[in-house]
């Protein structure tokens, strides 16, 4: 028998956890340290392979950890103590979970004989987190959690990506036990998710594709997902087929925005051009995206005379919330791959021109435009000016949730994948700040801007601190309503106008907040001061805070009114008083 | 279309319910059937009976039988849901499969006496349920079949004097050679 005190492969459960990151090629690591999970950090002090990234909040570093892992195609690493380390963790968990990012969440755990005692620190982690998670794991025994670490690894970056968690009880960090590296037998039987589609499938697709009218293609955050490949592909597929295409707002950048076949985004806040073609369509290809309520509008009326085909690798997106005539399981860059030869080889072209021409006439009510005014920066104007001025720049862009979200996507033009971070699915507030110190971690040298409202950035603003600290220059470019703008905007359009607590009276001071951070803090007030400011912020190599002061009642148009369908958008010019209490059927006339 | 005001688009749906069960082959860890049970809350999926065992104790595999109702949609997804779960290795829409048979057992305790007494042991002979407790003024009856029979059985002892009942739930297998 060896001697096992010189078996490299015996070590305590805290190095296995290190010795697993690296084994996994993680280089960053973002939590905070705390009771349950002191023996990993010894370990991560130890070394020099993984950076360790201190956060303000654990929510911070759930959120940092999506960026980085939205903007890398890798999944991101988070590692925080027991009890309320674990609980912070519930919203960006969840959020990683309904955008499909691959995040891989070590929590440290009271002792083996202390769980269910009501210790100090102590909470059902994997109880709490079973719903926020894709699967979890609570290791009770130092064997195991090499075998459990590989696996949450691959169960997170594999199939349709999600987040997990490895609850770790701090006796099974101290004890010392077998580490093995990654294997197949890692993984459970039982998880084969699927990669290739069905030829026969795609063959129906290709014949729907080819006899195509009135065809539009429908691209989402599962492209993104696939990887740069998959967004090649959609390109190639817009090309040989010659079909517009529209995207949801996961899926931005998949198709870059100034392609000539680009209809904008779809959905609630979408184009009026993209969600015409939606509900006049005869066939819809829909690709990575799921049929989502802010995209459908009402479902018994969305695109009523389409036939459906539906690439998703997850089976229960199929059927969830609108029946497709042609599902495709598997991923979508090698669906796509699969799509494409089968149509180069049996199909051309079709004849879509009267089909353009509608769509042109559509094009030319140009719903995303605004009324200009030299006095007050409009928040339209001041997202295009940004997008102009870092046009051609190597540039990423976080969000928080609301107005500026939309006008965000609807104004900023996205040309490649992996440069737009935003929570689509949940809807956090406070997602943006964080995120871009992910992205920044990831990518050192590039312009990381969060477009950030007033109300949402003071969510997470403690994360400056954390910019400043590890010398991370993001841009956050606030604009600063004093309104829950979004909220404001359901109040006048739905609830009679009265604004229940969707203004912030008491505001920071962002310039003085931003000095106080050691940070730098901008503002702008008017419109001819704003190409200055911008150009400063992006100058400056320091985190920046930008106030910039934007007209306080605008509201986010075209809209789809709740309990309408696609062609009964609100448009901006139509959108006076009357024909939005007309418009809202149940909604209070305005004031 | 007349809705109050809301952010979301409240849709009523008017497909027809069925029923459907469903026989779930997962692997025998911790927390596999709290998974399996918060996936129906959480998405607010109907449970009409749970039946859950160890099958194969050197595989550690344990087989879960549901039956549930909903629309056809709502029946798809739910099995959707079931599959990708990571411990869950199969899952089998006995309904669909059209050959299953669904057996369910009870024990049923009445009590009383005289013409009573006499007549729940007449309806039990009936029923072929078996006595498997029995005292001076009362019987424990073990009764399997289908759960309509037995539903049947314990409405016939309700006026007999019936004190309660423990049922295990559905468990169901397919007809024929062939294993899900």
């Amino acid at each position: 028998m060896t001697d096992k005190s010189h078996d490299p492969n015996q070590m305590t459960g805290a190095a296995m956890i290190v010795r697993a990151l690296i084994d996994h090629g993680v280089q960053h690591v973002f939590g905070y340290p705390g009771g349950a999970v002191l023996p990993i950090y010894d370990e991560i002090f130890q070394q020099s392979e993984v950076e360790h990234i201190l956060v303000r909040h654990e929510q911070g570093a759930g959120h940092a950890a999506e960026g980085y892992a939205r903007s890398t195609g890798k999944p991101g690493v988070v590692l925080v103590t027991s009890g309320p380390g674990a609980t912070n963790m519930v919203t960006p968990l969840t959020d990683a979970l309904m955008d499909s990012i691959p995040l891989v969440c070590i929590t440290g755990q009271v002792p083996t004989h202390l769980i269910g005692n009501d210790a100090f620190q102590e909470c059902d982690t994997v109880g709490i987190t079973r719903p926020a998670t894709k699967h979890n794991w609570l290791v009770r025994d130092v064997n195991d959690l090499a075998r459990v670490l590989h696996e949450a690894f691959y169960v997170a970056t594999t199939g349709r990506p999600g987040p997990v968690v490895v609850d770790v009880p701090k006796d099974v960090q101290f004890a010392t036990g077998t580490y093995h590296p990654p294997r197949k037998s890692d993984v459970h039987i039982s998880y084969t998710p699927r990669v290739k589609g069905d030829a026969t499938q795609i063959r129906k697709a290709v014949a729907l594709l080819a006899n195509a009218k009135r065809p539009v293609i429908y691209s989402g955050g599962g492209v993104i997902n696939s990887g740069p490949e998959a967004s090649q592909l959609l390109r190639q597929l817009v090309e040989a087929t010659g079909f517009p295409i529209t995207s949801t707002l996961m899926g931005l950048g998949a198709y870059p925005a100034s392609g000539p076949n680009w209809l904008g985004m779809l959905g609630m806040h979408g184009t009026y051009e993209a969600n015409m073609t939606m509900h006049d369509c005869d066939v819809m290809l829909c690709v990575g995206a799921r049929f989502d309520d802010r995209i459908t509008g009402r479902t018994d009326a969305f695109s009523p005379g389409s036939k459906k085909i539906h690439i998703d690798i997850d089976p229960s997106s199929i059927n969830k919330n609108i029946r497709v005539d042609v599902p495709i399981i598997g991923d979508c860059g090698n669906v796509l791959g699969d799509l494409l030869q089968v149509f180069k080889a049996e199909a051309k072209k079709p004849d879509i021109k009267a089909w353009w021409q509608q769509i042109a006439q559509w094009r030319a009510r140009n719903s995303l435009s605004y009324r200009k005014n030299n006095d007050i920066i409009l928040p339209q104007y001041a997202i295009q000016r940004l997008f102009e001025l870092t046009r051609g720049k190597d540039t990423y862009i976080t969000t928080e949730v609301g107005q500026h979200q939309m006008w965000a996507a609807q104004f900023y033009g996205f040309e490649e994948p992996h440069r737009w971070m935003t929570s689509g699915g949940l809807g956090t507030m406070g997602y943006g700040l964080p995120a871009a110190v992910g992205v920044q971690v990831a990518h050192p040298d590039s312009l990381v801007i969060d477009i950030a409202g007033d109300a949402s950035v003071q969510m997470t603003i403690q994360e400056m601190s954390t910019a400043v600290q590890f010398e991370l220059p993001i841009k956050i470019f606030i604009l600063n309503n004093q309104y829950m703008g979004m909220v404001r905007q359901w109040q006048q359009l739905l609830h009679g106008n009265r604004l229940s607590h969707s203004y912030s009276e008491a505001l920071p001071d962002f310039v003085k907040l931003a000095d106080a951070y050691g940070c730098v803090g901008l503002q702008a007030t008017k419109p001819s001061d704003l190409d200055g400011a911008i150009k400063e912020m992006i100058a400056i190599k320091r985190p920046v805070l930008f106030d910039c002061r934007v007209a306080a009642l605008e509201n986010c148009f075209p809209m789809i009114p709740s309990g309408k369908a696609h062609n009964e958008m609100l448009l901006p010019e139509e959108a006076t008083d009357e024909a939005t209490a007309k418009a809202f059927s149940g909604g209070k006339a305005l004031v | 279309m007349n809705q109050p005001a809301s952010a979301y688009f409240l849709e009523e749906r008017h497909d027809p319910n069925e029923t459907h069960t469903l026989s779930v082959l997962v692997q025998n860890e911790p927390g596999v059937l709290a998974r399996v049970i918060g996936l129906f809350s959480g998405r607010g999926y109907n449970i009409e009976s749970l039946t859950v065992s160890e099958t194969e104790s050197q595989k550690h595999l344990s087989r879960i039988t549901i039956v549930t109702t909903g629309t056809p949609m709502v029946i798809q997804q739910i099995k959707h849901q079931l599959d990708r779960m990571i411990p869950v290795y199969r899952v089998v829409d006995m309904t669909l499969t059209g050959s299953s048979i669904e057996r369910e057992l009870a024990m049923v305790k009445v009590r009383g006496g005289g013409d009573h007494r006499v007549e729940a042991l007449r309806l039990a002979d009936a029923f072929r349920a078996r006595v498997i407790d029995a005292t001076t003024e009362s019987f424990v009856f073990e009764i399997t079949g289908n759960s309509s029979k037995i539903s049947q059985f314990i409405d016939l002892m309700r006026p007999l004097g019936l004190v309660e009942v423990s049922r295990t739930g559905v468990a169901a297998i397919t007809r024929g050679p062939e294993g899900m």
